[in-house]
């Protein structure tokens, strides 16, 4: 999701400047996410050339990423890019769920609020994927952890 | 370094990694990982191996499924679940590995291969601690929705109580994996209810791959001694403590699925030793067969 800064993503949580070096705390949104060498290869990249010679990128495991820390800017982006943005986080107990989840999404193409879930798992761990029931479309929605 | 080509970031711009392996990055760099207070190293590293080994071998029986599930959609379901138990397992070997050193492998000296690699790659089937349940080879679709769905239920009950540990780092990784299994278990009993309601072969299917699988569940919600040892100190989780909550929790979706609970008696250990003692089906040493062969071959390799 390159239309995403890691600070709207929530993962950037985060950050010291001590004279020339920096001290950048990241958390990854999901344990496998393949996405955390990447990150911390653009921070070094990034910061080295706004001329801090010296980054050092750690990682930070707890409290865990929750699709609640996705700023409103971030959203605004999501949207804009064709993503559906995710709804709350649930919070405590976890139940086991036997029919399919329910969101009241509207479909980033066409603004229908008739859309279907096509599968809870998408094109990466953070996105399920939907289809618009009027204009077709499938659409990726972040999803609510 | 180029960073306008994409292989850089990839890569990791170093050219003394190893080419294999899972990544190129610590996955606890940055963690305390100190062990706790009355918490043996030795102890701590066993259980984070039974944790992450359940988790690591289980991901790689579903990778299998890549390119082989029924539908687009679940192909990728598949992999997705794959990837999240694959990286638990990254933190609770590198978790293992941190604990106590002496866990991980010895490669040559200058071996590039970073300890939570060693123990996924270069370790033999007896060395590993997972529940057999997670290394049986691949079945249909229903084999796979049943085989996650026990696996779930009973490893989401064990993290929503291990997120409260002692040892920080096995706190963070359950709390996330709470998150990440509540997918998990979902999509298997979304699954098993709708083969079971689907069609005669698809209810039979099911039907067969519960009755299949049913001896292995034992095994998931009883304790071995080092898991009653770190669940005394603050820091494990009593698995059998969790055998009634996973009852209830597959009641619920046999009573639904108007699925009858199978009467099968649990698969015996050999000489009382299970999974968790490093006492395997051969289906392991198959399957790490394929798994390990290229890092093996390559011990040294770098990019």
């Amino acid at each position: 999701m390159p239309m995403l800064t890691l600070a709207d993503l929530g993962v950037l949580r985060d950050t010291e400047v001590d004279g020339e070096v920096v001290v950048v705390s990241i958390t990854p949104t999901y344990s496998g996410c393949p996405a955390m060498a990447t990150m911390r290869d653009d921070l070094v990249h990034r910061l080295t050339d706004a001329g801090f010679p010296r980054v050092e990128v750690r990682v930070v495991l707890s409290p865990a990423w929750s699709s609640d820390w996705i700023t409103e800017h971030g959203r605004a982006e999501l949207r804009a890019a064709g993503l559906s943005a995710p709804g709350p986080a649930k919070k405590g107990p976890v139940g086991l769920t036997l029919s399919p989840t329910r969101r009241a999404l509207t479909c980033p193409r066409c603004g229908s609020a008739r859309t279907e879930v096509i599968s809870e798992f998408g094109a990466t761990a953070c996105k399920a994927l939907y289809r618009c029931v009027d204009c077709f479309e499938p659409f990726d929605h972040v999803k609510e952890i | 370094m180029n960073h306008d080509s994409v292989y850089d970031g990839l890569l990791g711009g170093d050219s003394s990694q190893w080419a294999f392996g899972t990544d190129f990055e610590d996955p606890l760099a940055g963690v305390d990982t100190t062990v706790p207070a009355g918490v043996d190293g030795g102890e701590l590293a066993a259980y984070c191996l039974m944790l992450g080994d359940d988790t690591l071998v289980l991901s790689q029986r579903l990778a299998e499924w890549c390119s082989r599930a029924p539908e687009l959609e679940e192909d990728i379901a598949l992999a997705n679940m794959a990837l999240d138990l694959l990286g638990q397992a990254r933190l609770l070997l590198a978790r293992a590995a941190a604990a106590d050193p002496a866990v991980v492998p010895v490669l040559p000296a200058g071996s590039p291969v970073p300890a939570e690699d060693a123990l996924a790659f270069f370790r033999e089937a007896g060395q590993f601690r997972n529940v057999r349940l997670a290394e049986v080879v691949n079945g249909d679709f229903a084999h796979v929705v049943v085989r996650l769905l026990l696996f779930s239920i009973a490893r989401l009950a064990v993290l929503q109580r291990l997120s409260g540990s002692g040892d920080a780092v096995l706190a963070a990784v359950a709390a996330k994996g709470v998150k990440e299994l509540t997918y998990h278990r979902d999509w298997a009993g979304r699954w098993f209810l709708t083969l079971a309601q689907g069609t005669e072969e698809s209810r039979k299917r099911l039907v067969s791959a519960l009755e299949q699988l049913w001896p292995l569940r034992d095994e998931l919600v009883t304790a071995h001694p080092v898991e009653l040892s770190l669940a005394a100190a603050g820091v494990g989780v009593d698995p059998a403590g969790v055998r009634d909550e996973t009852d209830a929790v597959l009641d619920q979706v046999l009573a639904v699925a108007e699925v009858d609970r199978p009467q099968r008696a649990p698969l015996a250990g050999i000489g009382g030793r299970t999974g968790r003692d490093g006492m395997h089906t051969e289906a392991l040493s198959r399957m790490l067969a394929e798994m390990q062969v290229v890092a093996r071959a390559h011990p040294s390799g770098r990019w």
